[in-house]
């Protein structure tokens, strides 16, 4: 069997972005990995727990933790949910009898282009038009993750795609979960801010890793009539670099298929061992400096 | 605590529809924002200088019984008269029975924040004594009879224009004009005058030097310097966190606070305070008394984790980072710190169930806990107190714990853990959303507050969990 990881949906991509869970499972598939979607997911618990309701986001979460019992990395599209599962899980569970599989699970999480810049180095090869496009960095993959680069990193690699900064690119759109309906007024202004400097690159789509962010500052846009596409960058990166023939052939046969897609030589085997190491491209938490 | 305690969004959103300001709390805290991180440009330096910063302010808290005795003695021996207060009454009651019996009727102030937790001004006001600040921005603030928008930069909600009307009305004598230099001119003459009357001045105490019986000050306009050493007498106030173990565990500490609160390498004055005029000097104060206050802060010390709360150095980068300060400007908080720091530290002094608001008024965002020069876990104390707020956990030592129980709220969180601990259920409510949930919805409670700003969200025709099956992505 090639090298396999598993693939944490998380409930936003789930319910409201699947397209962009489905390219984030073809990007990894096309690296020549097999890649493992347990179907008894839900949520990663971070709603609840963010919330003070630690005892509900424990059961929630604890549901999750014995869906991956291979030692597998854990690919999730979000930020969000994988600094949950990364950062929290120890903390959420000490003092359970499960905190060891928790933290074991923990340490094996990985945010998706974290994941494939820094682990599998995937060589894109950009088959689509030119475009104009913008990128929002979302708070917990900045601040918790240390992603900064990565999602950048794969941009830049598309020869047509022209890439504008927002001019706070840094800054949080004001979604925050339960703070968005807790305080609209302030998470309203937020967010139309937020819109508004998105108006100002130009860029005809915002692209971001989390769908948190997206519901929010899409719903901004559309609510402002704002033409402006607001996507998860999986779903961008795939539709850009997948083969012009459509449908996805099966993983074996597209790891060599694809040219330049395997950078480390031949297909599944070049990603060598069961567990990449740990860490890869995550640099220590609340590092840097804005 | 104000009127306006627990109702923080009432106030942020009349504050969010004044655009004034929204502009002069956007363009002052980009321009600090800026100058800050010129000044920490090389990242290594910052993470070393934070690290040492942190590991300063848990020593000196982890020995803080010691400590305070420690600074107690050496004081004492420096000839600073120590005053304990548990309250803030009992702090005002201390400051009024030094003025009273040098039959003081004026002071002067330098900034203080542990003044503002006293609401000393009013205090003293009514007891007949005269207390004047003498912080430019604290001046502009007592002239407008406000209370500070930002714990170092008091008057940052106004813009010059406001300040240029405020001294024209204000101001005896006073020609309106916009110029800066003269504005300062005449907050300056006015100042000169009432620091030569003083019966006494008041400060703050940046950091209190257990080993030497020093109190730290730092300014930049020299008034500090004026209320320390121009009237007979000085009185200096902090809170009982402030206290450091050595002197040489100042200077990093300064680097720090000067940085990353008005991006300065070091601010204008350094002032150390080590006693009253000895005998042959021909300066400073007769006496000096130290009023060491608590109001709440040996309480929140008792808990591992919320004791890094003390940790602050109160250098207001949290306020100039957050996005939610950023429009909401100070006020809206009715607190004496507002921000991040404030968000959890006034629900720790007041009680969470006063002030159950505040910490749930946050993206949880993590821009203040990437800034703060002592790496304060804001974001972990804010879910904390989120937590203790709403459940009683035994052993507590958060104030009010388990009073903003709100039943409904648990039964929402109730219901989400029966749908997503079980896959089956978490199938079944997938479905229906999917499947049903491109129809309107009524907007009512969270959609319509979603909805005000934004459309509605739309779901998916079909779940990941489907396409992933249809598409022959392997489950377990």
């Amino acid at each position: 069997m090639s090298q396999a990881v598993y693939f944490y949906g998380t409930c936003l991509v789930d319910l409201f972005y699947p397209e962009a869970g489905m390219a984030g499972i073809e990007l990894l598939r096309r690296e020549g990995l097999e890649v493992v979607f347990p179907q008894g997911q839900t949520c990663c618990g971070q709603p609840a727990f963010n919330c003070g309701y630690s005892e509900e986001a424990r059961a929630v979460a604890r549901a999750q933790v014995a869906l991956f019992p291979e030692p597998w990395p854990v690919i999730v599209p979000s930020g969000s949910c994988a600094a949950m599962m990364r950062r929290h899980y120890p903390e959420l569970f000490a003092g359970e009898p499960d905190l060891p599989a928790a933290a074991a699970l923990a340490g094996r999480v990985h945010e998706l282009t974290e994941f494939l810049v820094g682990v599998l180095g995937v060589k894109l090869v950009d088959r689509g038009q030119p475009v104009r496009v913008t990128w929002h960095a979302s708070c917990h993959a900045l601040r918790e993750l240390g992603v900064r680069e990565e999602p950048k990193a794969l941009l830049a690699q598309l020869a047509n795609v022209e890439l504008v900064a927002l001019a706070r690119e840094r800054e949080c759109c004001g979604f925050g979960g339960t703070f968005a309906v807790r305080f609209p007024e302030i998470s309203g202004a937020m967010v139309a801010d937020k819109a508004a400097d998105v108006a100002a690159t130009g860029a005809v789509e915002l692209l971001a890793a989390d769908c948190g962010c997206l519901l929010n500052i899409g719903g901004k846009l559309a609510k402002s009539g704002s033409a402006v596409r607001p996507r998860h960058i999986a779903e961008f990166l795939w539709e850009r670099t997948r083969p012009a023939t459509g449908a996805p052939a099966p993983a074996a046969a597209m790891a060599g298929a694809v040219a330049g897609a395997s950078p480390r030589g031949t297909g599944a085997s070049a990603h060598g061992t069961g567990a990449p190491p740990h860490g890869t491209g995550a640099p220590s938490p609340g590092a840097g400096d804005p | 605590m104000t009127a306006s305690a627990a109702d923080f969004r009432t106030s942020a959103t009349a504050a969010l529809a004044d655009p004034q300001i929204r502009a002069n709390f956007r363009r002052a805290m980009d321009g600090l924002m800026a100058k800050r991180a010129a000044l920490f440009a090389d990242p290594a330096e910052w993470q070393a200088l934070r690290a040492l910063g942190a590991a300063i302010r848990a020593r000196s808290l982890a020995h803080l019984p010691e400590l305070l005795e420690g600074l107690e003695q050496r004081c004492r021996a420096n000839g600073i008269a120590v005053h304990w207060a548990e309250t803030v009454a009992e702090a005002n009651a201390a400051v009024l029975a030094i003025l009273r019996a040098h039959g003081a009727t004026r002071v002067v102030k330098g900034k203080s924040m542990v003044s503002e937790e006293m609401h000393l001004n009013d205090y003293l006001g009514a007891h007949g004594v005269e207390s004047l600040e003498s912080d430019l921005g604290e001046y502009i603030v007592q002239l407008d009879q406000e209370t500070p928008s930002h714990i170092i930069m008091p008057a940052i909600h106004k813009n010059g224009r406001q300040i240029a009307r405020l001294f024209g009305e204000k101001i005896r004598g006073a020609q309106y004009t916009e110029d800066v230099d003269a504005l300062t001119g005449m907050a300056r003459r006015v100042l000169r005058r009432k620091f030569e009357e003083a019966g006494a001045g008041l400060s703050g105490v940046n950091f209190a030097v257990a080993e030497t019986g020093t109190l730290v000050l730092i300014e930049n306009e020299g008034n500090g310097r004026m209320s320390t050493h121009v009237p007979p007498v000085h009185i200096a106030l902090m809170g009982i966190e402030k206290v450091v173990e050595r002197l040489e565990d100042v200077p990093p500490l300064l680097a720090l606070l000067c940085r990353s609160a008005t991006g300065q390498t070091i601010t204008t004055y350094t002032n150390l305070i080590s006693g009253p005029r000895g005998p042959g000097e021909l300066d400073g104060p007769r006496e000096v008394h130290l009023v060491i206050l608590d109001n709440g802060r040996s309480r929140i010390f008792l808990d591992p984790e919320l004791r890094a709360t003390l940790r602050c150095i109160r250098c207001g980068a949290c306020m100039n980072h957050c996005p939610v300060y950023t429009r909401v400007g100070g006020h809206a908080y009715a607190a004496v710190y507002p921000g991040p720091i404030g968000k959890i530290l006034t629900p720790q002094v007041e009680g969470v169930k006063t002030r159950h608001e505040l910490p749930h008024a946050s993206s949880l965002c993590g821009a203040c806990v990437e800034i703060c020069p002592v790496q304060i876990p804001i974001t972990e104390i804010l879910i904390r107190l989120r937590r203790e707020a709403s459940h009683p956990v035994p052993g507590s030592t958060v104030r009010e714990a388990g009073e903003a129980r709100n039943p409904w709220e648990d039964r929402a969180w109730a219901l989400w853990r029966r749908v997503h601990a079980s896959a089956r259920a978490y199938r079944l409510m997938s479905r229906l959303l999917t499947r049903l949930g491109r129809l309107p919805a009524p907007r009512l409670g969270p959609l319509r507050a979603w909805t005000a700003a934004r459309t509605a969200p739309r779901p998916a025709p079909r779940s990941l969990h489907e396409l992933a099956r249809e598409r022959g992505v392997r489950d377990v």
